[in-house]
């Protein structure tokens, strides 16, 4: 199910918070409505955690992470590190990355295997990467764009890329990644995915400007229709079943 | 085996409609960008432009009146003008769509391009519907008004005669002096013209003070004033009265002007109008001039003119001696052609003609011996030292019998004459001054330099040219007649309307190598 949010007037809710299978951070907002939206859908499921990086709301674009593990760049102060520790699980890493391409939402993409990233990363970084995440790390590019965390947004159930993607470069890229690979736009066509959309494993969250064509086509390749649910399958076979009756 | 060929290009969904495209910057279908953005915005889809029925004219703003053709390149550049806000966005082209002509609208097809988001430019193809809607034009108004004149000249000459008028009239075509006029009117004694600017009016007025001696006045007649904006509203028109002293006339000079030019002999003969009044003494063949202002300071008429003259019979000549130009001072004995064969009256008379007369000729002059002159200056002289005739030129009666038509006309201008139609014998008058005035034309070479004459038409020409076959045999010996060469004819052009400024040259050209 993919839901509409806005933080503060701004479409680029990517930006501003960050999603993964097993926790959710969330920018120390003005308004508690975007806080709440996440609260309606991911309650008692994940923790969700209201946190800043560095001082600054725009945590989405400055760290990167999945299921096992949080990446922090190096501006992170002890006292975030400290909340974060509190607030996530223990079973979840959580590193510091001393790097000079701080906006790792910008130039590390990942889901729970895989991870893209940004071509010029350091090495030490690539294989915190690969360590703390325990995903298989590709360096690549996004038609032609080298900030992958911004132009490619993926699950591991499907991802979305850039607009202007080649097909050669697509193939190449679900290749490596294992996941069917669509491209689209969100925000009423905004190629810039990575901060127009937060997406997991069961639910979405896009801009409030996307519209109905391109929630869509999220629901579909992140398969987040209802159907997969229990109670969508009851849904399926009871106009089956009335149908028969009837 | 279907060939599928390989997609290159990837194709996304367009983010609003859902169809499939190429991704483009806005990753909109075409269709969705035309819904969202309406690049014609701003651009009205009706206007009015203002028509003037009676010359067919579009206003173009603010002041502008101009003529154009349905589906004309300038109707298209007046409409196009009309639309405000066409500068934002990219013309790209532009047509009419047929309208009938009576419908009153005028329809536009416009294209244009616009820049709709960073680096889309949309083009988009709509009509524009102009109302023509129905505005008396200024000039129109002042004519519905009969306001039409601003400036007036007025040109008089207290003379008997019109052949002054005649010559004005084709200096003023030769000149194209008369292309600002509005209007021109005949009218007692003179010709009117009428001006709708009042500099044109005193470029007229210029023009005649360069070519013949005159007194002008200026007068203002207040129409209208805004006393908001300052501005007043008049009619001027400028009283421009000519020396009523034509060239031949005889002349009593008043005794103080007599004394003035260097003692001239107060009985003179006007030989030439220029810018001044030229006198000579048949006597003595000295000359002199009369200023304008001279005259004007003290105004003298003349003492007889062309009408009085009487024709004579040379019966011989004996130059005296002196010459001055062409002129030759000589005595010659004459009688009155009417009395040829009834008496033997016969006069001496002392003319600067002698170098044209030869016995047997006619000759044109005044008889003063028997005319009673009402004059005040023409009384103080001893009347017993005054000649019996003052000889003014040679007539040409046997060339005059003989060739009856004319292979040259002349221009006229278009003249709207005074309201009450001339008398009969008015108009025969007018008739015999024009054909003074030709003859004066004929018989004068510098005076034909300074007109355009024109080739007649080709059949009129047969015609004559067939008389002259006829009575060629009874005529063989010629009076010295100043024919008419052809080269100093100019093709009639009906088309056209002024004098061509070429061919003056040339017939100036011509001219001089005649004298």
């Amino acid at each position: 199910m993919a839901v509409r949010a806005q933080f503060e007037n701004n479409n680029e809710i990517g930006v501003f918070a960050m999603l993964t299978n097993s926790y959710c951070l969330v920018a120390n907002g003005g308004s508690e409505n975007f806080y709440s939206i996440f609260e309606t859908e991911l309650k008692d499921i994940i923790p969700i955690v209201h946190t800043s990086i560095a001082g600054t709301r725009i945590l989405g674009r400055l760290c990167v992470g999945n299921r096992h593990g949080l990446l922090v760049p190096s501006t992170t102060t002890d006292q975030e590190l400290a909340h974060l520790r509190n607030s996530l699980p223990g079973s979840i890493r959580i590193q510091r990355v001393e790097e000079r391409l701080s906006a790792l939402g910008n130039v590390i993409v990942c889901n729970d295997y895989v991870a893209l990233i940004h071509p010029d990363l350091d090495r030490e970084t690539e294989e915190i990467v690969a360590d703390v995440l325990q995903v298989e790390v590709f360096r690549q590019t996004v038609a032609d764009q080298v900030l992958v965390g911004a132009f490619l947004k993926m699950t591991n159930q499907g991802a979305l890329v850039h607009p202007r993607t080649s097909v050669r470069d697509m193939e190449e890229l679900s290749s490596l990644m294992q996941v069917p690979l669509v491209a689209g736009t969100i925000n009423r066509g905004s190629d810039v995915i990575g901060a127009g959309l937060l997406v997991n494993d069961w639910c979405a969250f896009a801009g409030w400007d996307s519209t109905a064509t391109e929630l869509s086509v999220v629901e579909n390749i992140f398969k987040l229709q209802d159907h997969h649910a229990p109670s969508a399958v009851v849904q399926d076979f009871r106009s089956t079943l009335v149908e028969s009756y009837v | 085996m279907e060939y599928r060929p390989e997609l290159t290009t990837q194709q996304i969904l367009c983010c609003s409609c859902g169809t499939t495209i190429p991704p483009n910057p806005t990753n909109m279908c075409i269709n969705c960008i035309r819904n969202q953005v309406d690049i014609t915005e701003g651009i009205p889809k009706h206007a009015t432009i203002c028509f003037c029925r009676n010359c067919d004219r579009y206003l173009q703003p603010p002041m502008l009146w101009v003529a154009c053709q349905l589906e004309s390149r300038e109707l298209l550049a007046l409409c196009l003008k009309k639309l405000k806000g066409l500068n934002k966005v990219r013309l790209v082209d532009a047509g009419f769509i047929w309208t009938e002509p009576h419908s009153k609208r005028i329809k536009l097809k416009l294209t244009i391009q616009k820049e709709v988001f960073t680096s889309t430019i949309l083009q988009q193809i709509f009509e524009v519907e102009f109302v023509v809607s129905h505005q008396q034009c200024d000039d129109c108004a002042k004519v519905m008004a009969q306001n039409t004149w601003k400036a007036m000249v007025q040109v008089r000459q207290k003379v008997d005669h019109k052949r002054t008028f005649l010559y004005l009239e084709q200096l003023i075509i030769k000149h194209s002096a008369h292309k600002d006029t509005i209007n021109i009117k005949e009218c007692k004694d003179g010709l009117d013209f009428y001006y709708a600017s009042r500099s044109h009016a005193l470029k007229m007025v210029e023009f005649l003070s360069a070519i013949t001696p005159l007194k002008s006045k200026a007068s203002e007649q207040l129409i209208s004033t805004d006393i908001h904006s300052g501005t007043s509203n008049y009619k001027f028109s400028y009283s421009v009265e000519l020396v009523p002293i034509c060239k031949d006339d005889l002349i009593c000079l008043p005794p103080k002007i007599a004394k003035a030019l260097g003692n001239i002999s107060p009985l003179v003969i006007c030989y030439r109008i220029g810018n001044s009044i030229h006198v000579m003494d048949v006597n003595s063949l000295a000359v002199s001039e009369v200023s304008t202002t001279a005259y004007w300071r003290t105004p003298f008429q003349a003492l007889a003119s062309v009408k009085q003259l009487v024709e004579y019979y040379v019966l011989d000549v004996e130059p005296c001696g002196p010459v001055r130009g062409k002129y030759v001072l000589a005595d010659i004995q004459i009688a009155r052609s009417q009395d040829v064969g009834r008496n033997n009256t016969t006069y001496f008379a002392r003319s600067h003609l002698g170098g044209i007369l030869n016995p047997g000729d006619s000759v044109l002059g005044y008889d003063i011996a028997s005319s009673n002159f009402n004059n005040d200056s023409f009384d103080l002289l001893h009347r017993g030292s005054l000649p019996d005739v003052i000889l003014i030129k040679k007539a040409y009666p046997a060339h005059r019998k003989r060739n009856k038509g004319r292979n040259w006309e002349l221009r006229k201008l278009q003249m709207e004459e005074e309201e009450m139609a001339p008398r009969k014998q008015d108009q025969e008058r007018i008739e015999q001054d024009y054909e003074m005035f030709l003859r004066d034309l004929e018989e004068d070479p510098e005076l034909r330099s300074t007109v355009n004459l024109y080739k007649a038409d080709k059949v009129k020409k047969q015609d004559d040219m067939a008389m002259v076959e006829e009575t060629d045999s009874d005529f063989d010996e010629d009076e010295g007649f100043p024919e008419i060469q052809l080269d100093e004819l100019l093709d009639n052009l009906k088309l056209d309307d002024g004098p061509d400024n070429e061919f003056d040259d040339d017939e100036e050209n011509d001219d001089m190598m005649m004298d």
